[in-house]
C-alpha cells in the first residue's frame, strides 16, 4: 500500500448529513458502486487536501453494528477488517444520546477516530446547545463542530483528521466492572483467530452475536462452556438477557455524556414543527401524501415521456440517417435491430423514468418525508406482507417497474428487497396500461380494463402474501427513526443521481442489448416461426389466441407497449375486433400484464438480486401468467362472452 | 368511588373497545345496570384520573394506564371463568356472575398463580383471549419468583395501548430475539422513558419520542414493548436528566 495515501470512512446514524459531508469532500471524484454480492450502496471517493490523496468511504447510515441489516454487516466487517486509518464519525448534535451509543459501539473497535458534530444548527433550532470540548473529554477523540450543508468546519475536520491518522487508535469505553471483568477473562481466554481486535470479540461473545460465535465456536470449541458460563453470570445479576444488559449499559454511558455536555432551552414552536405534525397527522397527513405523491408521480413520469418522446425522435433521425447512408440491406437491418436497437430501448425506456426518479427519491429521502410516507402507509404494505418503507418502490411501480426494482434496496434485509422487488414487478406499469387501455378498454369495454386491474391487485395481493410465507428469516417490522424535516442539498442531490445513474448503465445496459442481440439474431435466422410452433400449444390450445401471439410475446419482453404494434402488424390491421374475440383480447392483455417484467425490469432485477434470482421472479410470473390465462379464458367462455 | 366499581366501568369499556368500537354512554348503562346520568358523572371521573379519552357523542376509549388496569381485572376476570368451568366444573351459564364478584379481591401474585396453575391458557371459556401476562419473564418457569416479589404487580401494558401524549417507561420486551435487539439498539432498552407522539390509524405505526428524538414503530413491535404507564417515582412529573424533558436551563 502507498504510505502516503490515507484512507478514511465516513460512519454513523441515518440522516446525520454523512452523506453530504461525503459529497462536498469529494465533489465529482467519486464511484458509486455495490459492496461485492450485496445490495447495498458503496460510495468512495477521493479528496485531494493541501497535497494529501485522501481515499474517502461512506459507510451506510446504521444504528447498531450487531447483524440485523445488510448494512450493519458490511459496516463492521469494513471497519473491523480493512480497518481504514480515520474513521469520521458523523454525530447529529440534536440527537445527541442515541447517536454516541453508536459511537461507543465504534470506539469498541478500538479505531483511529474523530467526531464530526454536525447540524449544530439544527440543534440550536431545537434549543439544544453542545459543548464539544466537553464531548471530546468525555470520549477521548476530537470532536469538531460542523455544518455540512454550508461546509462550515470540513477543513478542520480532515485536518484534524489527518492529524488523528498519525496518533494513537481510540481507547474503549468501560462498562460496569461485573461486565468488564467477563470480557477481560474471555479475552484472555481466546485463542482463535479472527480479523477482529480481541476484546471486541469477547464482547460480541459475551453478547451472542451468531457471526462471532460461528466463526470462535468453530476454531475453537471449548471456549463455549466458559461464555455461556459468564453470560448466566451476568444475566443473574441483571436479570435480563446479556445483549439487553449491555445495550442498556451503552445507552446509559450515552446519556450521561449526552446530559453533561449539552444544555437545553426551550425553542419557539416553529413553521417546520407544524409541517411535521401536519404531515403524520391522521387526516391531513394522508390528504398531504397523496397530494405529493400524485405530483412527484406526474412530474417523474410526465418529465420522462416528454425526455422519451425527444429522444424517440432523435434516434428516429437516427436511424434514417443511418439507412439513408448503409441503404437498406439485408446487413445494415440486422446491425440496427440486433446492435443499435437494444441499447437505444435501453436509453428511451429506462433512462428518462429513472433519471428524475433517483434524484426525487433522493431528494425525498434527505428531506425526511420519507419516513412519514412510510410511517403512514405501514398498515396497508402489511397486508401484502411488506411494511411501510415498500410503499414508495410498489408505488412507483405503476409509472415504470425499472425504478421500482431499484427503489427496493430501501429495504433492511435481502428478503424484504427481494419480496418488495418482486411484488413491484408484478405492478401494471405505464406499458403495460397502454395494452390494456388500447385493446381491452378501447375494444371490450372499460369497466373490462377496470376488471384487469382489479385481478392484478388480487394477484399481488396473493403471490405477496405467498412470497411472504416461502422466503425464509424473521420477517421486519418497521421501525425508523423519524428525522425532523430539513432542506435537502441539491448539489449532493443530482451528485448522487449522476453516480447511481452511470452505475446503472453500466450494470443493466449489457444485459439489455445482450437481451435483444438473441431476440434478433434468433429472428433473422428465422428460428422465432420454430418457436412460434412450439409454443402454439400454449398460445394456441392453452390460451385461445391466435399462433401469431407467440412471437408477439415474445418481442413484448424487449417492450411491452410494442405488443399492440407487433400483433397489428403481424394481423395485417390495426382494427383489433376483425382480428381476435373480445375474450382473446382480455387474455391476451392479461397474459402481457402479468408474463414477465419488460428486458430491463429483469435487468434491474439481476443488478440488483443476481441472475438465479431474477430468473425464478420472471418464471414465476410466466407460469402464473399462462396458467391463469387458460383458466380466465375458460371462465369467460363459460359464462357465454364471445 | 370504590376501586370495584371503577374496575367494572373498565372492564366494561375494555369489552367494548375489544370489538373495535369506542363504548358508549347507553351500552355502558345497559351493561352495567346503571343509569346514564351516573354513567356521564363516572365518566368524567375517570377522564379527569387519565384512566379514558371520552369524546361526547361518539364514546370513551381506554388510555395506556386505563387499559394496563383493566387488563390487569380482565385477566383474573377469565382466568377465573377458565377456573371455575375447567376445575370446579361449575356450569357455563353461572361462572360469570362468580368470576364478577371474585375478581376484586383477587390480587395480582395469586392471578398469576392461577395463570400458572391452569397451564396459562389463552382463550377464556367463551373464546375471547385472555389479556398477557405482564411479568417479566422469558417463560413460565420464572413465574414464581417473579409474581411473588410483591402482591400487588405494577400498571403495565403494550406500547401500542398508549394514547397521544401519554407517558411511560419501558419495562421489558417480549418476542423474537432479533426484533427484541433491533428495538433496544435503537435505544428503546429497559428504564427508557418515552412520549407516545402520535399512532398513524388503521392499526398503523406509531411514533414514540424517547431520547430526544422521535421512533416509528410498527403496530406489531409496539405490542411487544411492554411500558409501565405508573411509575412511583414519575420522573417525567419533574425535571429529570435521563427522561423526555431534560433539564430545562437557559445558558448564555
Amino acid at each position: 500500500m502507498n504510505d502516503s495515501k490515507l484512507n478514511f470512512a465516513l460512519a454513523g446514524n441515518a440522516n446525520v448529513g454523512k452523506s453530504v459531508i461525503f459529497n462536498q469532500l469529494t465533489g465529482l471524484h467519486q464511484h458509486v458502486g455495490n459492496w461485492p454480492g450485496k445490495t447495498v450502496e458503496r460510495a468512495e471517493g477521493t479528496l485531494n487536501f493541501e497535497g494529501q490523496e485522501i481515499d474517502i468511504i461512506d459507510l451506510p447510515g446504521i444504528y447498531s453494528l450487531s447483524t440485523y441489516s445488510i448494512e450493519e454487516v458490511v459496516s463492521r466487517e469494513y471497519i473491523a477488517v480493512e480497518q481504514p486509518d480515520v474513521i469520521i464519525n458523523v454525530v447529529d448534535a440534536s440527537t445527541l444520546e442515541r447517536n454516541l451509543a453508536f459511537t461507543i459501539q465504534l470506539l469498541e473497535l478500538e479505531p483511529r477516530m474523530v467526531i464530526a458534530l454536525n447540524q449544530i444548527d439544527i440543534a440550536e433550532a431545537k434549543g439544544i446547545l453542545v459543548y464539544p470540548e466537553e464531548l471530546s473529554e468525555a470520549l477521548g477523540v476530537p470532536v469538531i463542530p460542523t455544518v455540512a450543508v454550508k461546509g462550515a468546519g470540513l477543513t478542520e475536520l480532515v485536518n484534524i483528521a489527518i492529524t488523528a491518522s498519525k496518533n494513537a487508535p481510540a481507547k474503549h469505553m468501560r462498562y460496569g466492572a461485573e461486565i468488564e471483568d467477563r470480557i477481560e477473562k474471555i479475552r484472555d481466554n481466546l485463542v482463535a483467530d479472527t480479523p477482529y481486535p480481541k476484546r471486541w470479540v469477547a464482547l460480541k461473545l459475551l453478547e451472542g452475536d451468531e457471526k462471532i460465535e460461528e466463526i470462535v465456536f468453530t476454531a475453537q470449541p471449548n471456549l463455549k462452556t466458559l461464555v455461556e458460563e459468564e453470560k448466566s453470570c451476568i444475566e443473574e445479576i441483571h436479570g435480563h438477557e446479556i445483549s439487553s444488559v449491555i445495550t442498556s449499559e451503552r445507552y446509559a454511558m450515552a446519556s450521561s455524556i449526552a446530559y453533561n455536555v449539552t444544555s437545553h432551552v426551550v425553542p419557539e414552536k416553529n413553521f417546520k414543527d407544524r409541517l411535521e405534525e401536519v404531515s403524520s397527522h391522521p387526516v391531513l397527513g394522508y390528504v398531504v401524501m397523496v397530494v405529493s405523491i400524485l405530483t412527484v408521480f406526474y412530474g417523474i413520469f410526465s418529465f420522462g415521456d416528454w425526455l422519451a418522446g425527444v429522444l424517440d425522435m432523435f434516434f428516429g433521425f437516427l436511424k434514417e440517417a443511418y439507412f439513408n447512408a448503409l441503404g437498406t440491406t439485408n446487413a445494415s437491418t440486422f446491425i440496427w435491430n440486433a446492435v443499435v436497437d437494444g441499447f437505444i430501448g435501453g436509453v428511451v425506456v429506462a433512462l428518462p423514468y429513472i433519471g428524475p426518479f433517483y434524484l426525487v427519491l433522493s431528494l425525498l429521502e434527505d428531506s425526511g418525508y420519507l419516513a412519514r410516507v412510510a410511517y403512514l402507509m405501514d398498515s396497508a404494505m402489511h397486508t401484502i406482507g411488506l411494511h411501510g418503507k415498500g410503499f414508495i418502490p410498489v408505488m412507483l411501480g405503476f409509472g415504470c417497474n425499472v425504478p421500482a426494482v431499484l427503489g427496493a434496496r430501501i429495504m433492511e434485509t435481502e428478503r424484504e428487497q427481494l419480496i418488495c422487488a418482486f411484488v413491484a414487478s408484478l405492478v401494471p406499469c405505464a406499458a403495460r396500461s397502454i395494452v390494456i387501455m388500447g385493446l381491452v378498454a378501447a375494444y371490450v369495454g372499460f369497466r373490462w380494463a377496470l376488471l384487469l386491474y382489479v385481478i392484478d391487485f388480487i394477484l399481488i395481493f396473493v403471490l405477496g402474501r405467498i412470497a411472504y410465507k416461502v422466503a425464509p428469516d424473521e420477517p421486519v417490522g418497521l421501525i425508523m427513526e423519524m428525522p425532523g424535516f430539513r432542506l435537502p442539498s441539491a448539489k449532493t442531490s443530482f451528485q448522487r443521481t449522476w453516480f447511481r445513474l452511470k452505475l446503472f448503465i453500466y450494470e443493466a445496459f449489457p444485459v439489455m442489448i445482450a437481451g435483444n442481440f438473441v431476440i434478433q439474431v434468433a429472428a433473422s435466422l428465422g428460428l422465432l416461426g420454430i418457436v412460434e410452433g412450439l409454443m402454439s400449444p400454449v398460445t394456441v390450445w392453452w390460451l385461445g389466441l391466435p399462433s401469431a401471439a407467440g412471437v408477439v410475446l415474445i418481442f413484448g419482453v424487449l417492450r411491452k407497449e410494442l405488443t399492440l404494434i407487433l400483433l397489428g402488424s403481424l394481423m395485417g390491421t390495426t382494427n383489433f375486433a376483425t382480428i381476435l374475440t373480445p375474450v382473446q383480447m382480455f387474455v391476451f392483455a392479461f397474459v402481457v400484464m402479468v408474463y414477465v417484467p419488460c428486458l430491463s425490469t429483469i435487468a434491474a432485477l439481476v443488478k440488483e438480486f443476481g441472475y438465479r434470482k431474477a430468473l425464478i421472479i420472471s418464471g414465476v410470473e410466466v407460469g402464473v401468467a399462462v396458467v391463469l390465462g387458460g383458466i380466465i379464458l375458460r371462465v369467460l367462455l363459460a359464462i357465454g362472452l364471445p | 368511588m370504590s376501586s370495584a366499581s371503577v374496575e367494572e366501568y373498565l372492564e366494561a369499556i375494555y369489552s367494548l373497545n375489544e370489538k373495535g368500537e369506542l363504548a358508549k354512554n347507553q351500552d355502558l348503562s345497559e351493561k352495567l345496570k346503571v343509569s346514564p346520568p351516573s354513567v356521564t358523572q363516572m365518566i368524567q371521573r375517570l377522564a379527569k384520573e387519565g384512566l379514558v379519552l371520552y369524546e361526547p357523542y361518539k364514546g370513551t376509549q381506554l388510555t395506556g394506564k386505563g387499559m394496563a388496569l383493566a387488563q390487569k381485572v380482565v385477566r383474573k376476570h377469565r382466568l377465573l371463568e377458565v377456573f371455575l368451568h375447567k376445575i370446579l366444573k361449575l356450569p357455563i351459564e353461572k361462572v360469570h356472575e362468580q368470576a364478577c364478584k371474585m375478581e376484586h379481591s383477587l390480587n395480582d401474585e395469586t392471578a398469576s398463580a392461577l395463570c400458572k396453575a391452569l397451564d396459562r391458557p389463552e382463550k377464556c371459556i367463551d373464546d375471547d383471549p385472555i389479556p398477557e401476562c405482564i411479568l417479566d419473564v422469558s417463560d413460565c418457569d420464572e413465574c414464581e419468583m417473579a409474581r411473588s416479589k410483591s402482591s400487588e404487580h405494577p400498571l403495565v401494558t403494550q406500547l401500542s395501548n398508549l394514547k397521544q401524549g401519554e407517558e411511560g417507561k419501558v419495562m421489558f420486551i417480549r418476542g423474537g430475539r432479533h426484533s427484541s435487539k433491533r428495538i433496544q439498539d435503537m435505544g428503546l432498552t429497559p428504564g427508557t422513558y418515552l412520549r407516545m407522539v402520535n399512532a398513524a390509524p388503521f392499526n398503523g405505526p406509531v411514533e414514540v419520542e424517547v431520547r430526544g428524538s422521535s421512533l416509528a414503530l410498527g403496530r406489531g413491535l409496539a405490542s411487544q414493548i411492554f411500558i409501565e404507564v405508573e411509575d412511583e417515582e414519575q420522573p417525567w412529573k419533574r425535571t429529570h436528566p435521563h427522561g423526555p424533558h431534560h433539564n430545562l436551563q437557559s445558558q448564555s
